[in-house]
């Protein structure tokens, strides 16, 4: 009988999968998830792209909060940013998806760049309050610049198409967000087996300690804010597509308060924590949409305490998660796993 | 240039900038008592303001009365944060600290959705409303008593921290906590004192906020972000940089919305005091009277 996990050698700890099992396990669930489309009604679905979105963006985030450790509260701004290229790339220049998703990417990642310089100087709360301030003032810039995001009326997106396929329902734009979204995991996972993303969590860790031992914290705090907003950019981009109206109140600061919560609690430095994360957030309303809906007939002013009632139990969850399990739900998962692996005979 | 104009704007900024360093002195008490940063300020702001609209509209007291009541309501309110929330993350990382206010200011501002709804609430009149003639412009008989109460409260602190021997064991345990421990202070009673105080300092700013705008709304809550930048300018652990810096960002604002909203057609005045903020923190990341923090390996 096994007693617990004793690995021999770097490639055992490396690996992804632990077993054989859980890589079958894996094509199974993929299997089933791209099968969703297929059997989902329209509404549900429309709710499942938004959490694919919403994975993406949080394994950005995580990338740069949760492996790096610099605290960004400007997420929602490069969100932002993502939408409003990928909007005026597809409107003015007829760009296809393929290449506007992409270029907003980029474009997201240098402004994030741009944003992270400071943070060799700056550090901590201090970070956090300067991307806070980035966020006010991309908010007043997007609102301003009349000519690129349409202002205060925002842009509308036209459907996006490959060829003359036209991605118009929400079955075919689960295909476009999920595939992205499997990349993006697929690429963060890997990420972190790589020298670069070691580098993130030395930096994390001890950024004195990282430097001496030859990583350049510039260069990788930079590489972290230009990974992590390529990502927040394409999850912005996405929204664009998804809303197909986007406008500077499409992405007000409790979107990034959102992000850092499903982080939190998902697990901060756990790629698999974002995604239950946000899967969690990302339902939370719907759930408590549902619960209201249906005791309207016996409370019904619930509905019209719906948001102050979303907003309640999200920062609940936030102080509990913090309090009882700072690790999130990725390391409670994980205990109850091993739980009952070694069951009965743990310790 | 107009000089009245330019006058009423200083006496606006000066009164919103008072009730900035106010609220920023109860940021700076908490920052230095237990290096945790308090997202959530401005809720407590809300909080008080909504307390003592309800005291005064409920019981017809006098103002004074209400003002104490809210203070004890919020100093209660600040403990009970702090023992329940704050203190089982001491030492944590940085980040859950500051995720832990934001998931605070989130659970405050639902419950007072939850209890009042999103209208703005008329605040009963407390000052005489006739303006008085100061020179050629006139004030508001409210801003001078606000004005009047934020010194009150700022020089009651001061000797408080200067005199009473809670401020000074509050002082020592902000030194070091280490040596604050081994004199006998209570460091958890001096983390517990702080919250109330910062309460305490937010509701009288909520309470003035109120009386001068006339009517409160969740939008109060927002104060607590405009505090950062006043912060930082005068330095995270400085209480005279949060006086300084609360009126400095106070008359900025106020310029930017004077001369700049004219011509970029609105909004300045709301992101002038972010864009202050990145500018301080590039060229004197600690402020004007912030501790040079050196670290060494």
């Amino acid at each position: 009988m096994r007693c617990g996990d004793f690995k021999t050698s770097y490639t055992a700890d490396m690996t992804i999968f632990e077993s054989r099992t859980a890589r079958i396990m894996l094509v199974f669930f993929l299997c089933l998830l791209f099968s969703l489309p297929f059997y989902t009604p329209g509404f549900l679905l429309d709710i499942v792209n938004r959490i694919g979105i919403a994975i993406i963006g949080a394994v950005g985030l995580n990338i740069l909060t949760g492996f790096t450790g610099q605290i960004s509260l400007g997420n929602a701004a490069f969100m932002a940013i993502g939408a409003f290229s990928c909007g005026y790339l597809s409107t003015k220049f007829n760009m296809p998806f393929y290449f506007s998703i992409p270029l907003s990417g980029v474009i997201t990642a240098s402004f994030g760049m741009f944003v992270g310089i400071p943070s060799l100087r700056i550090k901590g709360l201090y970070l956090a309050m300067a991307t806070l301030a980035a966020h006010f003032i991309v908010e007043f810039i997007i609102v301003k610049w009349e000519s690129v995001t349409g202002g205060v009326a925002g842009l509308s997106i036209p459907t996006p198409k490959i060829g003359d396929f036209a991605i118009d329902s929400d079955a075919k734009l689960f295909v476009m967000i999920f595939v992205i979204a499997v990349l993006a995991v697929l690429f963060a996972k890997n990420l972190f087996r790589t020298k670069v993303g070691k580098a993130f969590v030395a930096i994390r860790d001890q950024a004195i300690s990282a430097e001496v031992m030859g990583v350049n914290i510039l260069k990788y705090k930079l590489l972290s804010f230009g990974v992590s907003s390529f990502y927040v950019g394409v999850a912005g981009a996405l929204v664009a597509y998804q809303a197909k109206i986007i406008s500077p109140e499409t992405f007000p600061i409790t979107v990034a308060i959102d992000y850092l919560g499903m982080i939190i609690i998902g697990g901060l430095g756990s790629i698999l924590g974002s995604i239950y994360g946000a899967v969690f957030i990302t339902l939370l309303p719907e759930l408590l949409r549902m619960l209201t809906t249906s005791l309207s007939g016996t409370f019904p002013e619930l509905i019209n305490k719906l948001a102050a009632m979303k907003e309640l139990v999200f920062g609940a969850l936030v102080i509990i998660f913090l309090i009882f399990e700072p690790n999130g739900m990725a390391a409670r998962w994980h205990s109850i796993k091993n739980y009952w692996k070694l069951y009965p005979f743990s310790h | 240039m107009d000089v009245t104009f330019l006058l009423q704007l200083i006496i606006n900024g000066l009164v919103v900038g008072s009730i900035y360093a106010l609220v920023a002195t109860g940021f700076v008490i908490i920052y230095k008592a237990t290096s945790a940063l308090n997202l959530a300020q401005g809720e407590f702001l809300m909080v008080g303001a909504y307390i003592c609209l309800n005291i005064l509209t409920k019981h017809q007291i006098p103002f004074w009365q209400a003002v104490l009541i809210t203070f004890a309501f919020s100093a209660l309110l600040g403990v009970i944060i702090e023992r329940l929330i704050l203190r089982p993350l001491i030492g944590s990382h940085l980040i859950s600290v500051i995720m832990v206010t934001l998931g605070l200011s989130s659970v405050l501002k639902a419950l007072i959705q939850l209890a009042y709804g999103t209208d703005t609430i008329p605040f009963p009149e407390v000052f005489p409303s006739d303006p008085v003639q100061i020179g050629p412009i006139p004030v508001s008989q409210g801003y001078l008593y606000a004005i009047a109460c934020v010194t009150i409260l700022v020089v009651l602190l001061t000797s408080f921290f200067k005199y009473s021997k809670i401020g000074v064991a509050m002082r020592a345990t902000a030194s070091s906590q280490q040596v604050a421990l081994s004199m006998g202070i209570s460091v958890k009673m001096m983390f517990a004192i702080s919250w109330a105080i910062a309460a305490i300092v937010s509701a009288m700013g909520g309470i003035l906020l109120g009386t001068i705008r006339g009517g409160i709304d969740m939008s109060l809550s927002f104060m607590g972000l405009k505090v950062l930048p006043v912060v930082i300018l005068g330095g995270l652990d400085s209480i005279i940089g949060a006086i300084v810096g609360g009126l400095v960002i106070g008359i900025l604002e106020n310029f930017s919305g004077g001369y700049l909203d004219p011509v970029v057609g609105g909004g300045a005045k709301e992101v002038a005091p972010y864009v202050a903020l990145i500018l301080i923190l590039m060229f004197k990341p600690y402020g004007l009277f912030g501790k040079k923090k050196i670290e060494r390996v």
